[in-house]
């Protein structure tokens, strides 16, 4: 008799705790939001409402002018997207080459990708600087680049080779009995299935680049040449409340790239693009 | 015959050349930028290089200094408090919402996006997000603690000495969730139903249940993940430096803040290299003992 009601009494606790759960995981996102959309005015109340009481656009509009928050992102727009492409050009030919042929190398490669996830940035980015001060690239985009390409790498290369695998070896083995060439099967067959893949590692490279705070903040001191993350932290300093808003609406705004990146991910691990590929 | 042997000779000697080709382009930047600096950082560490100078060879001089440093050590048990509690809590807290998720609940749709959410925003964002919601005057938490009756004034969280670092490790656990979250949940529905069926048939309570059957099965995925929180965390830097730069006082500065800063702020290269040596021979150390014992408990 007493087994239903414990049995629903767990139910309860559970809904409890998910909703426990929920209140932890959205309120700073809901209190991110609110203070975006709040005026300078209710900013300044000695009690803050917990909803905006005129919500108000303004801030995004002062987010850009009020400081160079606009050359910030433009600046990591170029810095994410040159990263993006360097990384795919790069990674693309390795990962094919480990995909088809075995060698000592694979090993070692994937040995490093491991390494490099763990590795202390900071054991790194010593050195590094002191490259990169001798070929007279701190405070240049160029150097930044290299670092994020250097970095974004190993991962990139890890996600291509899972991508270029799922390829059957079948597909390049009947183009070539179909007489198509080397190139001819890597272009018009290997190329269009592997697309998804080359999509989903750009916008990984892109994301990582976009989002990266400490090689950025060693290797552009200049604060004429900072990035995104590096204008968006310098806001904070000694803040007047009033200021607030536009930083947390600078902050919505510097979030939009990931968040389309996971939406989209999200909808690719779904779809099952090779499903058709060796049957036909 | 010949002919055949020679053939079977080059072809795989050209797929090497070929191999070697395709991977050059990927292989010089990691060579020149991240093995080559990895290998000329250790060897920084026995220098006494600084900001202008030339360096030169000190030997283990720099390790010495290091043990007898006690902004080092206070920043070290800093780092080692702050990596344990936030690997320890975000595994409990991640658990308990993947073992929910794993249940026929309904807003589970939701949770899980939500479970998600912080894994795609910028850590320099989710500092800056905090800081809002710690924020003494505007901020949402004095705000609800006070509706609530629970505190008379306006807490200054992050600039408090004794509530900074647990404020920080809030933020570090909220940031990690959904790694573990989705690692654990993964893990959970990779556990046989058989098992839990045979075992739900002998009479096995709910409890029961979950320590013989799910957490034994779960075991590979715990030991992995909690090991890579723990690197994650003691290699913690941009969430940080934007919450609190390190302060009040040196409360939060974790071991890479405090590299950070011998090295940027007052151009001891050599010193800040050692000091990157020691943290990872300790992670090193530390991980090892961790999984030692794990696969002695698992024979």
């Amino acid at each position: 008799m007493a087994r239903p009601l414990t049995r629903r009494a767990g139910r309860a606790g559970q809904y409890l705790a998910l909703a426990a759960y929920m209140v932890f995981l959205a309120f700073p996102l809901l209190w991110l939001l609110s203070t975006a959309l709040k005026t300078p005015r209710e900013m300044a109340l000695l009690d803050p409402t917990w909803l905006p009481r005129q919500p108000t656009l303004a801030n995004f509009a002062a987010a850009f002018s009020e400081q160079d928050l606009l050359g910030g992102a433009l600046r990591s727009l170029v810095v994410a997207l040159a990263c993006a492409v360097l990384t795919v050009v790069l990674a693309l030919p390795a990962a094919y080459a480990m995909a088809r042929y075995r060698s000592v190398i694979n090993r070692i490669a994937i040995g490093w990708v491991l390494v490099s996830q763990v590795f202390p940035f900071i054991l790194i980015i010593i050195p590094l600087f002191m490259v990169l001060r001798r070929l007279d690239l701190v405070n240049t985009l160029v150097g930044l680049i290299l670092v994020h390409v250097t970095f974004v790498l190993p991962f990139a290369l890890w996600m291509l080779l899972g991508y270029v695998r799922a390829v059957p070896r079948e597909l390049e083995e009947a183009a070539a009995v179909d007489g198509a060439g080397r190139v001819r099967s890597l272009v018009s067959v290997v190329a269009p299935l592997l697309a998804p893949g080359v999509v989903a590692t750009l916008l990984f490279s892109f994301i990582s680049s976009w989002n990266e705070f400490l090689f950025a903040l060693v290797v552009l001191k200049d604060p004429d040449v900072a990035t995104l993350p590096l204008t968006l932290a310098k806001f904070t300093g000694p803040e007047g409340v009033v200021r607030l808003g536009p930083l947390a609406a600078a902050s919505l705004l510097a979030t939009i790239p990931s968040m389309v990146f996971f939406a989209v991910i999200q909808r690719r691990l779904r779809s099952g693009l090779m499903a058709g590929a060796v049957k036909g | 015959m010949t002919a055949a042997h020679a053939r079977r000779r080059t072809a795989p000697d050209r797929g090497r050349r070929e191999m070697l080709l395709l991977m050059l382009p990927a292989l010089v930047p990691v060579l020149v930028f991240s093995v080559g600096p990895l290998i000329y950082g250790i060897a920084l560490s026995l220098t006494d290089a600084q900001g202008g100078r030339d360096p030169s060879f000190v030997g283990l001089a720099n390790f010495g200094d290091l043990l007898t440093d006690g902004d080092f050590w206070g920043s070290f048990r800093i780092g080692m408090i702050w990596a344990l509690s936030v690997t320890v809590v975000q595994f409990a807290a991640s658990l308990g919402l993947a073992l929910l998720l794993n249940q026929n609940l309904r807003l589970r749709g939701l949770a899980r996006v939500l479970a998600v959410v912080p894994w795609a925003m910028p850590p320099v964002v989710i500092g800056l997000m905090w800081r809002l919601v710690y924020h003494p005057n505007a901020g949402l938490l004095n705000s609800v603690l006070r509706d609530l009756g629970l505190i008379g004034q306006n807490i200054d969280w992050l600039n408090d000495f004794s509530l900074a670092l647990p404020a920080v490790i809030v933020v570090g656990v909220w940031a990690g969730m959904p790694q573990t979250t989705v690692v654990l949940l993964a893990g959970l529905q990779s556990v046989p139903k058989e098992l839990h069926e045979a075992a739900q048939m002998d009479g096995a309570s709910v409890w029961r249940r979950f320590w013989n059957v799910t957490l034994p099965q779960l075991r590979p995925v715990i030991v992995a993940i909690t090991s890579l929180d723990f690197v994650w965390n003691i290699n913690q830097f941009s969430l940080v430096y934007v919450l609190t730069q390190g302060g009040p006082g040196g409360q939060t500065r974790l071991p890479m803040l405090f590299a950070y800063e011998e090295a940027f702020r007052y151009g001891f290269f050599g010193y800040a290299a050692t000091l990157g040596v020691a943290i990872v021979v300790v992670v090193l150390a530390v991980l090892g003992l961790y999984l030692w014992r794990q696969m002695r408990e698992a024979n």
